[in-house]
């Protein structure tokens, strides 16, 4: 067992740190989620020249050969910055699922310019309906003589309307199957929408759209493995940045402690509350704990650790954020209700998080229902 | 004992009952129960509703123009109007200066004040919190001295968390009058026209994206010593003599009943696994569990209401506090929750009345997430749950 980061790992870390204070200040976001696309292209590049983009991919495909753990070290400083950019649509879900399931000629069309930031993914796959569960899926995929044509709904597409390629989940007569398809072809219609945490989703609506044989993604009907593999490997990445969302409201909130001043002292003097920002460091600890372990798990774990670790953790994180997240701005007063107050952004996201790829009942039925089976 | 209402009881909720389903404005109704964004007008179209059946004050008695209702007929039109729809009376004024300019207010306030409170002629809000003054109101600093005839005041300072102060034709200020000596004896109530000269208003965005709260600054604001309330330095007993007067105050029942209803519709129309959310186990717990707690709550308060009304209730409004705000935050956690990930769009468009775009999810999806940031606020004002624990523990308890 090796629970330390390696010299490459933690030179990371601290680029990332630094990124996040120089480069993703409160009032940089402000300007970002503001604006039209919602996400900085020159934010974006950066990520590219810092090769975070690269990061998880293979390095015959221009990446560079990390894997979870380094992704988690990512979504960790995403978490504190309360970055906006499409790094989970991009990166770990779309670009994990064609380094998991391509072809060499995919990754090699597809993995290098994500890697250089030149093309940006997202993933297609839950609909309407359809709740978290990952197999309800009735987007059809009809076969043609040269390709296929597909037709349906797909929402809560993270970033979709700021990506040029979606990976889509579809039912073709032998099963799920996954395709590649270009965002501006004939019969895709995107409504993009902002989220409640101001980052990016969309419900994108595919008409009779025709895609080349060439564009399925794995072999056909045999797609629920690679998927379950994203979606373990989103919750992990999900559980970093809610991790690293949690140190920085618990950071800002003990500074609040020591210095907002009620009765003559500090409130961070009356007991209560100091039992309750111990609660919330706990919270917070277990949940790096949690992250750390879903993460090494999606790393090197069987399928069934993968699985149970990022249940687990996801179940366990979004405890700990709802309680950090409602006694973070409970601690603030009325501050932490305004806009103004970042303390309420990092809420909303925490909220958000916890209620995307999977709520903590839904994973919950899964760790229990192992209990069944052992 | 029994729970079974007696005749008059059961005679007035259907009389306020049928009140309601006759009277209540349908596109206020609706506004209101598909949780869209009240308008200054729908407010007062009700006010002038209730007052011309006579109802336009629940809590005063009757020599003011209110119902002299006991408390228990209080809790029954709360509860009626608000499960049936009807937005709340704008507490401000109604609820909070009126008593006090009842019971401490020269009779020519009272003609002056209290009958356009009725009519809602006068919207009011409530200047306490200072920047540096929430939980500690006592501490407030925003002077109003006196100018050298003796007839006006003169206020200097700031006033924050003002909850629809956008729309206030007259706010009711703590102010400082005298510096030295104990902080609660050196504070005045006064009566200030927001008209007056020197008042800037700006707004404070929520969390939710929505302006219900401003800042209030107050440079050189003149304000005649006949508009202060009682004596001067006595402002903080009658401040006091508010929070006691409230015996239900924010228990938020009716609008938790609301909440329920609403929640178990959308439970049964959500589909988790093919089939409605109501029937998956972990969540329909979750319901189970709120309804006990509100069950509870409801039953405290009815015991509460059966205790003889000329004793002053005291901190046991503070329990009702924190199980009610708790329970309506659950609650509103839970119907997003209901949601799944339709809740986490975000579309402003889909808050105003009459909207009728397609929305992410269903039609009751737009609001949920807002509803739910929003109500955090509750564990925080009208003396945050935390103070409102301090008060248990201290007055009920004797820790
Ligand atoms: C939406 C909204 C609307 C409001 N509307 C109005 C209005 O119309 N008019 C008006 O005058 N005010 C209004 N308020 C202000 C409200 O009353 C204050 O926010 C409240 O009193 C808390 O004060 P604060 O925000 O300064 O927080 P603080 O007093 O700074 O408290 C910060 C935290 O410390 C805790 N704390 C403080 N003292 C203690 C203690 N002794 N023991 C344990 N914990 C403690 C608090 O509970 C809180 O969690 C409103 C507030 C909100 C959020």
């Amino acid at each position: 067992m090796n629970l330390n980061l390696s010299d490459e790992q933690l030179a990371l870390k601290e680029t990332l740190r630094r990124f996040v204070a120089k480069d993703y200040s409160f009032k940089t976001r402000h300007d970002i989620i503001h604006s039209e696309e919602g996400i900085s292209a020159a934010h974006w590049a950066q990520f590219a020249e810092l090769g975070l983009l690269a990061l998880p991919f293979a390095e015959a495909h221009g990446g560079l050969g990390g894997n979870a753990v380094d992704t988690m070290l990512v979504m960790e400083a995403i978490g504190s910055g309360l970055m906006v950019e499409p790094y989970l649509a991009t990166v770990v879900l779309a670009g994990g699922l064609v380094q998991d399931a391509g072809t060499e000629a995919q990754k090699n069309a597809l993995l290098p310019n994500i890697a250089d930031g030149s093309l940006r993914m997202a993933f297609a796959h839950y609909e309407p309906g359809g709740r978290y569960e990952m197999s309800q899926v009735s987007l059809r995929a009809e076969r043609l003589a040269d390709g296929y044509a597909l037709d349906g709904v797909k929402t809560f597409v993270l970033h979709g309307a700021q990506a040029a390629k979606l990976v889509v989940s579809a039912q073709d007569g032998a099963g799920l199957s996954m395709f590649i398809v270009d965002s501006e072809a004939d019969g895709v219609s995107v409504r993009g929408y902002v989220t409640q945490d101001n980052l990016r989703a969309a419900e994108i609506t595919f008409n009779a759209v025709k895609v080349g044989a060439a564009a399925l993604l794995g072999a056909a009907g045999d797609a629920e493995p690679a998927i379950l593999r994203a979606l373990d490997a989103a919750n992990a990445a999900l559980c970093a940045e809610a991790v690293g969302a949690m140190d920085a409201l618990n950071q800002a909130t003990l500074e609040y402690l020591k210095t907002r001043k009620q009765f003559g002292v500090a409130i961070g003097s009356f007991q209560a509350l100091q039992h309750r920002m111990v609660d919330m460091f706990t919270a917070a600890t277990q949940a790096r704990s949690m992250a750390i372990l879903a993460s090494i798990r999606v790393a090197s774990g069987t399928t069934e650790e993968r699985r149970w670790a990022c249940a687990a953790a996801k179940v366990l994180v979004s405890e700990s954020a709802r309680l950090v997240g409602q006694q973070a701005v409970q601690l603030h007063g009325g501050m932490g209700v305004t806009d103004e107050l970042s303390v309420s952004h990092y809420f909303k996201r925490l909220t958000c998080i916890c209620a995307s790829f999977g709520d903590a009942d839904y994973h919950l039925d899964y760790v229990s229902s192992r209990l069944l089976a052992a | 004992m029994n729970l079974d209402p007696n005749e008059t009881e059961q005679a007035f909720r259907t009389e306020v009952r049928a009140f309601v389903e006759q009277s209540l404005p349908d596109d206020i109704r609706q506004t209101v129960l598909n949780g869209r964004e009240l308008g200054k007008d729908d407010y007062l179209r009700w006010q002038r509703i209730l007052h011309q059946r006579g109802w336009g004050a629940p809590g005063w008695p009757k020599a003011f123009g209110g119902t002299g209702w006991t408390a228990l007929q209080k809790h029954i039109f709360d509860e009626e109007t608000t499960t049936a729809g009807a937005p709340g009376q704008v507490a401000f004024g109604l609820h909070m200066v009126a008593p006090v300019i009842m019971a401490f207010g020269t009779p020519e306030q009272q003609q002056r004040f209290l009958p356009r409170i009725l009519t809602g002629e006068d919207w009011w809000c409530q200047g306490y919190s200072e920047p540096g003054s929430g939980s500690d109101l006592a501490s407030l600093k925003m002077r109003a001295t006196l100018s050298p005839d003796g007839k006006n005041y003169v206020l200097n300072g700031q006033k924050t968390w003002n909850t629809l102060g956008q729309h206030a034709d007259w706010i009711f200020c703590l102010v400082r009058t005298n510096t030295e000596g104990r902080q609660q004896a050196g504070i005045s109530f006064v009566l200030v026209d927001m008209k007056s000269p020197g008042i800037t208003v700006r707004p404070i965005i929520m969390l939710d994206g929505g302006h219900e709260i401003n800042d209030v600054f107050f440079d050189n604001v003149i304000v005649p010593v006949s508009d202060r309330i009682g004596e001067e330095n006595r402002g903080w007993s009658y401040a006091k003599f508010l929070l006691g007067h409230e015996r239900t105050g924010l228990a938020l029942i009716g609008q938790s009943k609301r909440a329920l209803k609403r929640l178990k519709m959308i439970a049964k129309f959500e589909q988790a696994n093919g089939k409605p959310l109501v029937e998956d186990q972990r969540f329909r717990d979750r319901m189970a569990r709120a309804e006990i707690d509100l069950t509870a709550l409801d039953i405290t308060m009815m015991l509460l209401l059966s205790v003889d009304e000329s004793k002053p209730l005291g901190p046991e409004v503070s329990m009702l506090k924190i199980r009610g705000t708790e329970i309506l935050q659950v609650l509103t956690e839970l119907t997003m929750q209901a949601c799944g990930h339709a809740a986490l769009a975000s579309l402003p468009q889909a808050l105003k009345p009459g909207w009728e775009g397609v929305p992410i999810g269903h039609i009751y999806t737009p609001p949920v997430a807002g509803w739910y940031f929003n109500m955090r606020k509750l564990s925080i004002f009208g003396g945050s749950n935390e103070i409102q624990k301090n008060i248990i523990s201290q007055m009920i308890l004797g820790l």
